[in-house]
């Protein structure tokens, strides 16, 4: 867990963010900061907001109201399904990205990419004949090239099997801690997101319920009795009306 | 913007089926439409019965023997005849598909020719045709040649009997020496001979003679009867062809019908080239998941359509190059308006590919784009080649309206200017207007997806 994060500058701050699709408001008046290195997990129900969230997080998505302090060029931002081209090898969807990104030194910044998502053995084979963990190495590579404070994941293991979750949250455990990236990550999986977060995030109908670590959303519960944190989580939504 | 159409280059060329369609469908549509054009149709099979007796096929007009074999033959130069000796075969020809129609001269054919030419009276001679009706358009297709060769042989013997008419005439006339059957050669005396006798006649008389009026009234019949029956030649003349067409275009241009097959050929090959590539490339952006990667800052949405419109209009303009080449060299068309061509097959491949973008923006999927692509693509070109008079007045300004809209009929318009040397500045600004519409359209639906 990155130490002192509410003591660090924020390397991202996202202030009152709301969204409206006409009379459905998706999400109402969030606030949060993120400190450089930390791992931040968003989790909630269905339809809570988490991917209109990290949309408006990664500019990809305009906000009815709020701000965001980075501009989109400044997060990397990986979808939940993997944003690349199968018919392009790994290599040509990275160097793609990067020059349309204006990368400094495409070529030593991609062989980097690949080194760094363990990808280099298959750099020149078609996205498309990839397994589904390493699409998603390759979509990740692809929100990191532009050398990002802050990295935004968009439910990054949902289609993964165990095996393949647990070298993506390697990877991505490396980046925060080895490389100091900030990343904000949501998940359906809240045993993820306790194993892996510094903090979390709760939404449900678009409101942030709850900011703080896992053991602090815990003790929210008000329940003393051995629960596991799946159960803890939902008696806290229960508890709040969702 | 660069990159990124090297990017679709490339998936194009890892593409091969895809290309391949794409290359392949105008060559071989142009392939066919110029061996089409070039080759005209082929003929139908007709049963031919001839039940005339062999050596009883000779008519005699004015003393002149003509052989009736040699205007059926005219028959044989449009039809590829499968000879029988009965009806009934003939028929069975039909029933068994093995010819499309059946052609019968009946036995007694000549015996009537024979008795109308020589003022016999009886029955007008008559042929059978027997058609098949399995098919409409192939009934259609022997009937109209059956009867244009009949109308070509009946028109031959007409003509012949009118040159024997008009000898008759001229002997009525100037007279001259006449064979006749059984009596042998008459001399004709003529009008104009008969005139000089009595004439001659009339100097020797006394002026005083009783028979001056009546001689001098016989003169005169024979010269009035001669100069009026020289008229009568151009009179008879015209009966064969009494009336004659002059024909005039008032409105539209003088495209030939073999050119008007080429236009239509290029353009709907250009129009389903740029409008599924446009469409489905702008799609795939949509079912890879690029698309929001690409817009959050990497290219702007008006930046990425105006690629796609570019890369399509680009492919389409190549191939539709490409197929009018080839069917220009087939038909030879006239090269010297090549600029022409180029600009007003550039302007359509936009216009297409800018239909194709919209399109492309209202659908996620490549597939449901390319079905949308083509479930529009069809009656746009079918309501754009409906003729004026072919329907109502009202329904055709409807139809007006909605082919004005889609760029197929402005494309076919500035394809018909650069070929036949009309204006094109019209409808290359209908198809300008268009691009802007379609892109501007697409730009617009564009903005609800992130």
């Amino acid at each position: 867990m990155a130490a002192s994060q509410t003591d660090a500058p924020a390397a991202l701050l996202a202030q009152a963010l709301s969204k409206s699709y006409g009379v459905r408001r998706a999400l109402q008046e969030v606030s949060f900061s993120a400190a450089p290195g930390e791992l931040l997990a968003i989790i909630g129900p269905n339809g809570a907001g988490k991917t209109t969230l990290l949309q408006i997080l990664a500019g990809a998505l305009e906000p009815t109201a709020g701000s965001v302090s980075l501009d989109p060029g400044e997060v990397g931002w990986v979808p939940q399904q993997p944003a690349i081209y199968s018919k392009l090898s790994v290599r040509e969807n990275l160097l793609l990205f990067a020059r349309l990104e204006k990368v400094a030194d495409v070529h030593e910044t991609v062989g980097r990419m690949l080194e760094q998502a363990g990808l280099s053995d298959r750099a020149g084979d078609p996205v498309g004949t990839l397994s589904g963990g390493n699409q998603q190495r390759v979509n990740i590579a692809v929100g990191l090239l532009g050398d990002p404070a802050v990295l935004l994941l968009d439910e990054p293991s949902s289609a993964l099997d165990p095996r393949q979750r647990e070298r993506l949250w390697e990877f991505v455990s490396a980046l925060a801690r080895e490389g100091g990236t900030t990343v904000v990550y949501s998940t359906h999986n809240v045993v993820e997101a306790e194993r892996y977060a510094d903090r979390l995030l709760v939404l449900a109908d678009g409101e942030l319920l709850f900011a703080g670590t896992p053991a602090e959303l815990e003790r929210a519960t008000g329940e003393h009795e051995a629960i596991d944190f799946e159960g803890a989580f939902v008696r806290f939504l229960r508890s709040r009306g969702h | 913007m660069r990159w990124l159409l090297l990017k679709d280059l490339r998936i194009l060329r890892r593409s091969p089926l895809l290309v391949a369609l794409l290359v392949l469908y105008p060559v071989v549509i142009a392939l066919l439409v110029g061996v089409a054009l070039s080759s005209g149709p082929s003929k139908p099979k007709v049963a031919f019965a001839n039940l005339v007796a062999p050596g009883e096929a000779q008519i005699n007009v004015g003393g002149r023997q003509l052989d009736a074999t040699n205007y059926a033959s005219e028959l044989f130069d449009k039809v590829d005849p499968i000879r029988v000796d009965t009806r009934e075969d003939a028929i069975a020809k039909v029933r068994s598909g093995e010819a499309l129609g059946a052609l019968v001269i009946p036995p007694d054919v000549i015996e009537r020719l024979q008795g109308t030419l020589g003022l016999g009276g009886g029955e007008r001679p008559a042929v059978e045709v027997y058609y098949s009706a399995e098919n409409p358009l192939k009934r259609r297709y022997v009937q109209a040649t059956i009867d244009s060769t009949l109308a070509d042989a009946n028109k031959a013997l007409s003509d012949e009997i009118f040159k024997q008419a008009a000898r008759y005439l001229n002997l009525i006339v100037v007279g001259g020496s006449l064979s006749l059957p059984i009596v042998g050669d008459v001399d004709i005396l003529g009008l104009r001979n008969a005139q000089a006798i009595v004439d001659g006649a009339l100097a020797t008389l006394p002026r005083d003679s009783e028979s001056r009026p009546a001689l001098a009234q016989v003169s005169r019949f024979a010269r009035l009867a001669a100069n009026n029956l020289d008229v009568s030649k151009p009179i008879l003349a015209s009966i064969g062809s009494p009336v004659r067409v002059e024909e005039k275009a008032i409105a539209g241009s003088k495209t030939s019908l073999d050119v008007f097959a080429v236009e239509v050929a290029v353009v709907i090959s250009l129009m389903n080239v740029a409008l599924l590539l446009a469409a489905g490339m702008l799609a795939l952006e949509r079912e890879e998941h690029a698309f929001g990667r690409l817009v959050r800052g990497l290219v702007s949405r008006t930046g990425l359509l105006l690629e796609k419109i570019g890369l399509a209009g680009l492919c389409g303009w190549a191939l539709a190059i490409l197929m009018l080449a080839v069917l220009a060299a087939i038909l030879g068309l006239d090269w010297s308006r090549t600029p022409a061509w180029l600009a007003a097959l550039a302007f359509a491949a936009l216009a297409f590919a800018a239909l194709g973008v919209a399109i492309g923006a209202l659908t996620r999927e490549v597939r449901a784009a390319s079905l949308l692509a083509f479930m529009l693509a069809l009656p746009i070109a079918a309501l754009a080649l409906v003729p004026s008079g072919a329907v109502g007045g009202t329904l055709y300004d409807g139809i007006r309206i909605v082919s004005g809209a889609f760029p197929f009929k402005p494309a076919l318009d500035a394809l018909d200017a650069a070929l036949s040397g009309g204006g094109l500045a019209a409808p290359l600004a209908h198809l300008a207007a268009l691009t802007a519409g379609f892109a501007l359209f697409a730009r617009l639906t564009l903005r609800r997806f992130a």
